[in-house]
């Protein structure tokens, strides 16, 4: 299973990564390797197995619609790497 | 060529729980920014969600009310992208086996019904709210909305026309207000729509290339963004060019769409089932329940409106357009209003009295029994249908009954057949010209002096005893 520089490039784009070559080269092999590794279940048969999204058997895990305390703005704000008296700051995104 | 429009809604509806979806901060409208959040909303690391049960039977009432298959199992989603208001860098949304599939909603657009088809609808989350500058380097977070529970409700593309949409978008917020479990308050955004259009040549049947228009948060803005959209495509077409899929932002101030390419797009979310978060059963034992508890929804009570109360139908949709509406109609002919009498009262005076003070059904300063008092004193001719608007004015601003109000204006309706005499008498003694083109034939002078009677008698006379005293004279 080789990754193709492309697919690296797409993938950092979406991670807002900025990669170097030798990175695209390094993070390439080694996504590699590990998606070829997965690759070791497909050798087990899952014919009569149903497809799961949780390994819990769990389902309904809900709580009532009561309020409860929320945190105090500044302390919401506290660690924003930028922020006003009430808002988070960030740089514009719109032009 | 002629072009046929082809659309779909995507309609977002925030649910009216008093909590958001995932954890327990309030979701009011309107408090100071950043007061309404938590580690769990603000997606601090570590932090596990907790579906809000209220928002799933939500969901489920909705679904039901609008014939959809409400899925046995369903589960959560993250769709992945990265935006300031979007804490975590994931909405938690659903994606495979949303909560409803397959409904539909019935409009009426030029007396013909349309089943509207609805693909799905499913839960997720809001995101935060931006606040830009005009001018400077910055954008500014609100994370009170991040987290409010959401249904997006996604319309096949059946609509033909602006017309049918904004037809479509107000059946569904009725309904919506009915099931109560969205506000539908456009202007606060409550409810939100994204449309989906593109045109083909009449008769062709594949769909052309789709454009999405976003930030559509009005019944108006609705109809003008299509009805320009429609108008770009065809334009784009007929000069022998191509519609290019991409997602447009409506200008409401330029009355404009305008592309977003080149911004931020990446379509290209990676999906995945939520870890956070177990799967959802809703069995039959608790849809049954959820069912039961439905209310009677508009086209049903509109039928019986039309069939039960002799109502025609125009009438009928009209006041099942809001369930407070509806209800204050019952109410007042329950209070011995005659149907047909109280809905045009209804119609007329006191929806134009609601909207001069911007009020609805919902904070309406009348009562039904009010209006049921005032109907009698017409039916038994105490008061005229004319007086009545003063009767009707007076009752809606003082809360007093009419009977109370009549006596103290002295209201009463003249029927003593003298004193209206003596009315005419004055009148023909005021005009004797008139009276003589009157006698002459010229029949339209009628309404002359029935308008001179009611005004000397400040509209207190019986009219119909003023009609007869001036044949009388006529004849004499």
């Amino acid at each position: 299973m080789k990754i193709k520089k492309g697919e690296i490039e797409h993938i950092a784009v979406l991670a807002r990564l900025y990669l170097s070559e030798e990175e695209k080269d390094l993070f390439g092999s080694q996504l590699s390797s590990i998606l070829g590794y997965m690759e070791n279940l497909n050798k087990l048969d899952t014919e009569d197995i149903e497809p799961a999204s949780h390994v819990l058997s769990l389902h309904n895990v809900m709580r009532d619609d009561i309020p409860a305390l929320s945190l105090p703005g500044a302390e919401a704000l506290m660690n924003a790497p930028s922020s006003t008296e009430k808002f988070y700051r960030v740089p514009k995104i719109i032009e | 060529m002629k072009y046929e429009p082809v659309i779909g809604l995507e309609v977002h509806a925030q649910m009216l729980t008093e909590t958001k979806i995932f954890c327990g901060c309030s979701t009011k409208f309107g408090s100071e920014p950043n007061t309404q959040t938590c580690p769990v909303c603000i997606g601090m690391p570590g932090v596990l969600p907790v579906l809000n049960k209220k928002a799933l039977e939500f969901a489920v009432r909705t679904g039901l009310a609008t014939g959809c298959t409400i899925s046995l199992y369903s589960r959560f989603a993250r769709k992945n992208y990265f935006y300031p208001d979007l804490p975590k860098g994931y909405q938690i949304s659903q994606y495979e086996l949303p909560i409803c599939e397959h409904g539909r909603i019935s409009i009426i657009v030029d007396g013909t019904v349309r089943e509207i088809g609805i693909t799905r609808i499913h839960m997720e989350e809001d995101a935060g709210k931006n606040i830009h500058e005009d001018r400077g380097n910055f954008s500014f977070i609100d994370l009170n909305r991040a987290g409010v529970p959401l249904m997006e409700i996604v319309s096949e593309p059946d609509l033909r026309s602006p017309r049918e949409a904004v037809e479509y978008m107000k059946k569904l917020r009725a309904v919506l207000r009915y099931l109560g479990v969205c506000d539908g308050n456009m202007e606060e955004g409550s409810l939100r729509c994204d449309a989906n259009v593109s045109v083909r040549p009449s008769g062709q049947k594949e769909f052309g290339v789709k454009v999405e228009i976003k930030n559509i948060n009005s019944f108006r803005f609705v109809e003008k963004a299509l009805d320009y959209e429609i108008r770009r495509q065809i334009k784009v077409l007929g000069d022998g060019g191509k519609i290019i899929q991409e997602t447009r932002l409506w200008d409401s101030g330029m009355g404009v769409t305008e592309s977003m390419r080149g911004k931020e797009e990446a379509h290209d979310y990676r999906y995945f089932p939520e870890p956070d978060l177990v799967p959802m059963v809703v069995d039959k034992k608790w849809t049954d329940e959820i069912r039961a508890s439905l209310p009677e929804l508009p086209d049903v009570k509109q039928a019986r409106f039309v069939s039960g109360y002799g109502l025609p139908e125009f009438d009928a949709d009209l006041l099942v357009s809001e369930k407070a509406m509806a209800d204050w109609f019952e109410a007042a002919v329950k209070a011995g209003g005659k149907p047909n009498s109280v809905s045009n009262w209804m119609k007329g005076e006191l929806v134009r009295l609601l909207n001069e003070e911007n009020k609805s059904f919902d904070d309406c300063p009348l009562a039904p029994e009010q209006l049921a008092g005032m109907l009698k004193l017409i039916d038994n001719g105490t008061i005229s249908g004319k007086i009545a608007k003063t009767v009707f004015d007076e009752i809606y601003k003082t809360g007093k009954e009419a009977e109370v109000v009549v006596k103290e204006k002295g209201l009463v309706q003249i029927s003593d057949s003298d004193e209206i005499e003596k009315a005419v008498d004055d009148v023909i003694a005021k005009s004797p010209g008139e009276f003589e083109r009157f006698k002459a034939g010229e029949e339209k002078l009628a309404g002359f002096f029935v308008g001179q009677v009611m005004k000397l008698t400040k509209g207190k006379a019986n009219p119909r005893i003023v009609n007869e005293l001036l044949k009388k004279k006529l004849s004499s």
